[in-house]
């Protein structure tokens, strides 16, 4: 059938911030989403609140709204896209912005906004929605087509959960309706926990009903990839088995493509049953996830879920097949059938058939439990990763430990963390670590047969480790100087590292360890080959170069001879290098796409944009790790027709090539001196500047040259330096590691106590890697500066004012562009200090500043660190400013002059101009997924994602960001305020702010006596301690709407901590610093006025050009 | 070590039977169903490479069988697995495949070597765990007789006639073992040019009673059987050859409802006057789009085929083409405008496949049914 002419506009929901359970693979997604409409001729229209996202680009949907996903702003982009497009066809697309848009679009639905405005669902009907994300719905229909699930029911009090327990037996898994990542579920083991859990997952759920299931703990766990067209065509895109058996969240499991363990007449059982399901529930088109469960020993086959629409899974099983999930869905929901449209890959093939692979695909989860100190690290069915890596091996085994390699761990192989005496507990208990556990297990001979009874882990995948373990005891029998070629090719083959062929061999040395390694390979003529992913096993010749290594005898990927960039992309999303860099990557690939080169792309992580195969002219899928570059550099560097072995020997002639590693975070800042070192051409700001700016000493050394003050600081690699260090700098002071991204470790101490305590426990030090210690500016504004330079020009991409104070991680902190209240000299003097430091270390590219300006004793700015490479808020000020900078610098680097781009800013010095808007980016926080740890921001980086509000006037849109975040900023009811002693002078402005604005005022006793002597009238409240009821009652008695609450010196104590958790239960926002009260309130006046607006990014940046 | 005749060589492990083996070497690319494949009698005269790279994972067991033995010649995978996962695994695949004295090549980069025979056509090899000399197994493979112009459906039919009377089996362990067979109500004679086990599963569910006749046996034989339907099974080899059977199937046309699969339809394309040609390197695999012309839907079809009909010999004032694969645009069903016959080249049986195409064992029955009654009436 040919697409649809009855509609002409589609509006696309995205999904939001990046949080646990929702991350950039619906950047992915939605993108392909977009862009497949935008070809067909529609008007694209998109809804998402996150500016770090390729999808929020102003050239990949027609028209751009980066406004909170609610209720109320969806409603206002449709009332107006409806008047736009006068009463031609609307449609709304929601399949492809994960539940958050699934939820959006059947709250729209059910509150009569589509039908008020006409517009039709694509994709996916409300009925077939509600049919597969309402539990008992669900199972009531998998019955009636005769499928097996789980015993279980819904209940929404406690008294029925028990009675049901009794009834199916425990252990029992409790899963709140409606939310997503699985957040609220867990498992029940006695009537005890019943009671707690239970209580907490119908709190979770926006409806209060949580399911109450039969365990299935310990089934073997798969996943089918199931599209679905208007003439009800249906395919499996890709099977996926879970090597954690069922019990472990998916996104949490170590996942398998293609499934491993089925025979033909057990995968066909499922096949059938998923086509089955997908009929039944009436998804008419598009990609669903369906979930089941097999019985290790009877083969019992129960049905868990479905996702009527693209998911986690959908974007791993797309690169993992080669076959564009979101894309071809996007072309079914406007009715094209599956016959209709080609297969990209094969060109001559239709996307009517089922992919299959000749390679393995491992996915491992990446987790960041050391960011959440108090966090249960137990595996279970709520997910806690923050992001995955997936890898591509000619056998399960290599592509395991690629993807093993992928983690960027930042352990030396051989050296993990292995404590003998909890190995059955680690085994047992699913945990981010088992697989290491594992590996040692085996090593210490216990057989497969024991740890699959332990673990419930299929004994085929145990028996691939032990095979490893086999092939590993073989290497450490030789020794380096004599080992067999035969034994290194084997070795290889099974996927094991460089570096841990060094640690075989005990070659020490640090970085050049694994260079040692590579030699000898080369020497031996071990080298890998590169192969298409091509979604028909070579059936079929591919145009698509998207490729991983292995090693065999064939290499199917020849360089080229056009000039070409490699990118070094970001590997797994994680705290602290998230989308953003992603974001970066991609944007270089475009524009250096678009200046003739051939773009090389190398990323290990499946979720983003920059993996899929149309970002770069070819995609490498491969770990990012020095081994791993280097063999697709020499592979790449090699000339053309030259066989594939002439890279053993140096012949490294081919077509000009140059390596970017600025953009993606600092995994591939980590390898640039190393690749150097070894003569790969770094292009851009040398990898010696990237060097010098973090490297305290020498850094110091030349901010003292160019007269640039920065807060006194010291280098410590003992304790009794740091406590030195510490008193010559002057308390408080800011500890933390060198060489670190996000703000690991970081902590703020007042006294030597807890320097002492820092160093003893928190922290690894050495003489190559020493602690810094640096005074700590306190009430200071922190500022972020992002700049291009070509090494003589520069221009200020933009000057974002923090919300929070300094000491609060720049990614936590909310922060404004333009800024709201710096003075024109502050100003100058950052603009000035920027020229200065990206001149001095020659930046090609981007470089990000952070300042800190101490107000009380006039205004002086102070650096605090410099990051010669793009930053977490390069999209942000892409999207205010409508001036691609990721896409400049990347001009930059190959040689092109910032005066080709901007030669207005450079003329006047201006910075890029933002027009009449303020623009807010807040960060969103993981806290729900962490019962029990500490919600309170500090010098270590702890949110996932981000958002952006935008309005004419400041206070609104930081209510709008705070919106978008999910904060809820109250316009009536009664404010909690309790400050530290530092913050009691300026607490009462603030107060009677909140008291203008209609406010009641609650506080504890040192607070209150502050404000009733200022002649405010407070309501007195008791502390946790104190007795009851106190504060934390009020809370859980909806009795207070927002909380002021500024941290008392380093250790929190107990009372913040209940209260700042109590209000994360209770969804009261929680503000922890003095400015962001003051945005607070700025806000609060603008919710206030009630006026919802919303604006096109594509109008904004028109308006700016059209003023200029 | 693998030689083909073109002269390239291939060298890994061996596992299986020690020995040597020859055969034309084909590509399968189904992601499940190895012991389905393994067993397949088409694949007589076959050295089979897998391009899933794992396999061996979960056994073999007795029920999976298409055939009492396997077919194959030889074997030749990326990985092989030493150990069996699946709670109905029976036999470990490399000790179940040494049974049968059939070599497996493991070890090999088998993408290279299905990239030589997509570029270059299926061709001759051998396989030897014995012979170390290049040059002596590359003339041996030269020296095996090709596939075109050979029937292999005799070498592999059944010597006797038999009645198979079993039908599908359930593999949920709820289901009661010793299920009764449906009371058949009509009665298939079944050409066995290498038939596989599932079809005659397939018929049984279907409410068949079947009686399985050698690949040479005469039209009237058959009839003499009172037949209310025909099936021409699948096979291996060349369909050119088996002129005695295209003969049967013409003398059959019209008197009795006819349904052929693979060589089967393959020999009806030839008994219709059509001709049969080799494809490069064959459908061998699990994911093939089959288009159905009279409802434009699409199926996911099992393939195992090296020849198919040229569809501009047909007399299409007789024929009318029901099936196309739309990789490749091959002629994949056709069925008679007047008379009661209709074939596949396909595997609707699947086994390994997917089941997408089912159906055509109820359009056959259906037809039997039509049949019956035309003649009541």
């Amino acid at each position: 059938m040919p697409r649809r002419t009855d509609i002409s506009k589609i509006l696309i929901i995205g999904s939001g911030p990046i949080v646990i359970g929702q991350s950039a693979e619906f950047d992915y997604s939605g993108t392909q989403a977009c862009k497949a409409l935008k070809s067909e001729g529609y008007e694209v229209v998109l809804a998402n609140s996150n500016p770090a996202t390729i999808m929020t680009d102003p050239e990949i949907a027609d028209r751009t709204y980066i406004e909170p996903l609610t209720r109320t702003y969806l409603e206002e982009i449709i009332r107006i896209e409806s008047e736009m497009s006068g009463g031609r066809g609307f449609a709304l697309l929601p399949t492809v912005g994960g539940q958050t848009a699934l939820n959006l679009a059947v709250e729209l639905a059910d509150a009569q906004v589509l039908e008020k405005y006409d517009v039709q669902l694509i994709g996916a009907q409300l009925e077939a929605i509600k049919k597969a994300e309402d539990r008992l719905m669900f199972k009531d229909a998998m019955t009636r087509i005769g499928l097996d699930v789980p015993k279980s029911a819904l209940v929404n009090n406690l008294r029925d959960g028990m009675e049901f327990s009794g009834k199916i037996g425990f252990p029992v898994i409790l899963r709140p309706s409606f939310t997503l990542g699985g957040t609220g579920g867990s498992i029940a083991y006695n009537r005890e926990e019943l009671v707690e859990l239970l209580a907490r997952a119908l709190d979770l759920s926006p409806v209060h009903e949580v399911l109450i299931e039969e365990s299935v703990l310990g089934w073997k766990e798969f996943e089918l990839e199931v599209m679905r067209d208007l003439r009800d065509n249906v395919i499996i895109v890709c099977s996926i088995e879970n090597f954690d058996p069922m019990g472990v969240h998916t996104g949490d499991s170590i996942t398998v493509a293609p499934a491993q363990t089925l025979t033909d007449r057990e995968y066909q059982r499922m096949r059938d049953a998923a086509i089955r399901v997908i009929r039944e529930i009436g998804v008419e088109t598009g990609g669903s996830n369906i979930q089941f469960a097999v019985h290790p020993t009877t083969g019992r086959m129960v049905v868990i879920e479905m996702n009527p629409r693209v998911s986690r899974s959908s974007a791993l099983a797309s690169k993992a097949t080669g076959f564009p999930i979101a894309k071809i869905a996007a072309k079914l929901a406007v009715g094209y059938t599956l016959d209709e449209i080609p297969n990209d890959i094969t060109r001559k093939t239709p996307a009517c058939f089922e992919p299959t692979l000749d390679y393995v695909v491992v996915k491992i989860p990446k987790w960041q439990f050391e960011k959440f100190p108090g966090a249960d690290e137990s595996l279970g069915p709520q997910m806690k990763s923050v992001g995955e890596v997936m890898a591509i091996g000619r056998t399960f085994k290599e592509a395991l430990l690629k993807a093993v390699r992928s983690l960027e761990t930042g352990k030396k192989p051989g050296t993990e963390d292995i404590e003998p005496k909890i190995l059955i507990q680690r085994l047992v208990t699913p945990h981010p670590e088992r697989l290491s556990y594992l590996r040692y297990a085996l090593r210490q001979g216990h057989t497969v047969k024991e740890l699959a009874k332990m673990t419930s882990i299929d004994p085929w995948f145990i028996f691939q480790l032990k095979e490893i373990t086999d092939v590993q005891l073989e290497v450490e029998k030789h020794p380096i100087d004599a080992v067999p070629t035969g034994v290194i090719r084997e070795a290889k083959r099974a996927g094991i590292s460089d570096n841990r062929l060094a640690s075989a061999w005990r070659v020490s040395n640090g970085r050049g360890a694994a260079e040692k390694i590579r030699h000898l390979r080369k020497s031996r003529g071990v080298i890998p080959v590169y192969k298409h992913v091509d979604t028909c096993a070579a059936e079929f010749e591919s145009y698509t170069p998207y490729l991983y290594s292995t090693y065999e005898d064939e290499d199917e990927a020849p360089p080229t001879d056009k000039k070409k960039v490699i990118i070094l992309g970001a590997g797994p999303n994680r705290i602290g290098q998230g989308i953003e860099f992603d974001y970066c990557c991609c944007h270089a690939a475009f524009a250096l796409r678009d200046d003739g080169y051939e773009t090389i792309m190398v990323n290990c992580n499946p979720e983003t944009v920059s993996t899929d195969y149309d970002t770069s002219d070819r995609l490498y899928f491969e770990p990012l790790t020095f081994e791993d570059v280097m063999a697709v550099y020499e592979h790449e560097a090699r000339k053309p027709g030259s066989p594939a072995h002439a890279a053993r020997d140096g012949v490294e002639s081919g077509a000009p090539i140059g390596v970017i590693v600025q953009f993606g975070g600092q995994t591939p800042l980590n390898l640039a001196l190393p690749l150097k070192a070894a003569g790969v051409p770094i292009i851009g700001t040398s990898p010696e500047s990237i060097d010098l700016a973090e490297d305290r000493k020498r850094f110091g050394k030349l901010l003292d040259e160019l007269r640039i003050p920065q807060p006194p600081g010291a280098i410590a690699t003992s304790i009794a330096e740091a406590v030195a260090g510490a008193n010559q700098v002057g308390y408080p002071v800011l500890v933390r590691p060198s060489y670190v991204l996000g703000g690991r470790a970081m902590v703020i101490a007042y006294d030597d106590e807890s320097v002492i305590k820092y160093m003893k426990e928190a922290v690894e030090y050495s003489q190559e890697r020493p602690v810094l210690v640096d005074h700590f500016l306190e009430a200071a504004v922190e500022v972020d500066v992002d700049a291009l330079s070509d090494g003589e020009d520069v221009v200020i991409g933009g000057i974002m004012q923090h919300i929070e104070e300094a000491g609060i991680h720049s990614g936590d902190s909310s922060c404004v562009l333009p800024s709201v209240d710096l003075s024109d000299e502050v100003l100058t003097t950052l603009r000035q200090y920027s020229f200065r430091l990206a001149r001095a270390l020659k930046v090609i590219g981007l470089m990000n500043v952070q300042y800190a300006i101490q107000r009380h004793n006039g205004e002086k700015v102070f650096v605090l660190e410099v990051n010669p490479r793009a930053s977490r808020t390069v999209p942000f000020v892409s999207k205010a400013t409508g001036v691609p900078l990721a896409k400049i610098a990347a001009r930059l680097m190959t040689g092109r002059k910032l005066r080709e781009f901007l030669p207005d800013n450079i003329e006047r010095a201006s910075d890029l101009d933002t027009g009449s808007c303020y623009y807010v980016k807040s960060p969103v926080f993981p806290w729900s997924k962490f019962p029990g740890v500490d919600t309170v921001l500090g010098p270590e980086m702890k949110s996932t994602g981000e958002v952006m509000g935008t309005a004419d006037n400041f206070g609104e849109a930081f209510a709008k960001a705070q919106i978008a975040a999910g904060n809820r900023l109250p316009t009536h009811g009664a404010v909690f305020i309790s400050v530290t002693d530092r913050d009691k002078p300026q607490v009462v402005d603030i107060a009677k702010r909140f008291v203008d604005l209609g406010f009641k005022l609650v506080a504890t006793s040192g607070t209150a006596r502050v404000l009733e002597q200022a002649g405010l009238t407070i309501e007195r409240v008791y502390k946790v301690k104190e007795g009851r009821p106190n504060v934390v009652d009020l809370i859980k008695g909806d009795r207070i709407q927002l909380i002021i609450n500024t941290p008392h010196g380093a250790e929190p104590w107990f009372d913040e901590k209940s209260i700042r958790r109590a209000a994360v239960t209770h969804h009261v926002q929680s503000i922890t610093t003095l400015a962001a009260a003051r945005a607070a309130a700025d806000g609060i006046a603008a919710l206030q006025q009630g006026h919802t607006s919303v604006r096109a990014l594509q109008t904004l940046h028109a308006q700016r050009a059209a003023v200029r | 070590m693998l030689a083909l005749e073109d002269g390239r060589i291939f060298k890994g492990k061996g596992f299986g039977a020690q020995g040597e083996c020859y055969g034309e070497v084909v590509f399968n690319t189904s992601i499940t169903g190895y012991q389905e494949i393994f067993t397949d009698p088409s694949y007589a005269g076959q050295i089979v490479v897998l391009t899933n790279p794992e396999i061996g994972n979960y056994g073999t067991n007795d029920d999976d069988n298409e055939a009492t033995r396997p077919y194959i010649e030889g074997l030749i995978v990326r990985e092989f697995s030493r150990i069996s996962s699946n709670w109905r695994s029976q036999q470990v695949a490399d000790e179940y495949l040494e049974r049968y004295r059939i070599p497996v090549l493991a070890d090999i980069d088998t993408r290279a070597l299905v990239r030589h025979l997509r570029d270059h056509g299926v061709m001759r090899g051998v396989i030897s765990t014995i012979e170390t000399d290049p040059d002596k197994l590359i003339a041996k493979a030269r020296s095996i007789p090709k596939m075109d112009g050979t029937d292999l459906a005799k070498v592999v039919t059944t010597k006797q006639r038999y009645i198979w009377d079993t039908g599908e089996r359930s593999i949920e362990p709820t289901e009661v073992v010793g299920v009764k067979e449906p009371e058949p109500q009509h009665h298939v004679v079944a050409y066995d040019f290498g038939i596989k086990h599932n079809i005659l599963r397939k018929l049984v569910s279907g409410r068949c009673r079947v009686t399985v006749v050698p690949a040479e046996t005469n039209a009237e034989d058959v009839l003499a059987l009172k037949p209310d339907g025909v099936f021409l099974s699948n096979g291996p080899g060349d369909p050119e050859p088996c002129t005695y059977a295209q003969e049967n199937i013409r003398r059959l046309m019209g008197r009795v409802p006819i349904f052929g699969i693979c060589l089967g339809h393959q020999l009806v394309g030839l008994a219709l006057g059509g001709k049969t040609y080799k494809l490069k390197f064959g459908h061998h695999g699990g994911n093939h789009p089959v288009k159905q012309l009279l409802t434009n839907k699409v199926e996911i079809t099992a393939h195992n085929h090296n020849f198919a009909v040229d569809p501009d010999s047909l007399p299409m004032s007789e024929v009318e083409l029901t099936h196309v694969d739309l990789n490749d645009n091959t002629l994949e069903g056709l069925r008679h405008r007047n008379l009661p016959l209709f074939s596949v080249q396909y595997h609707p049986e699947a086994s390994p496949g997917p089941h997408d195409s089912h159906y055509l064992f109820d359009d056959f029955v259906a037809m039997m049914e039509e049949w019956k009654g035309r003649k009541i009436g």
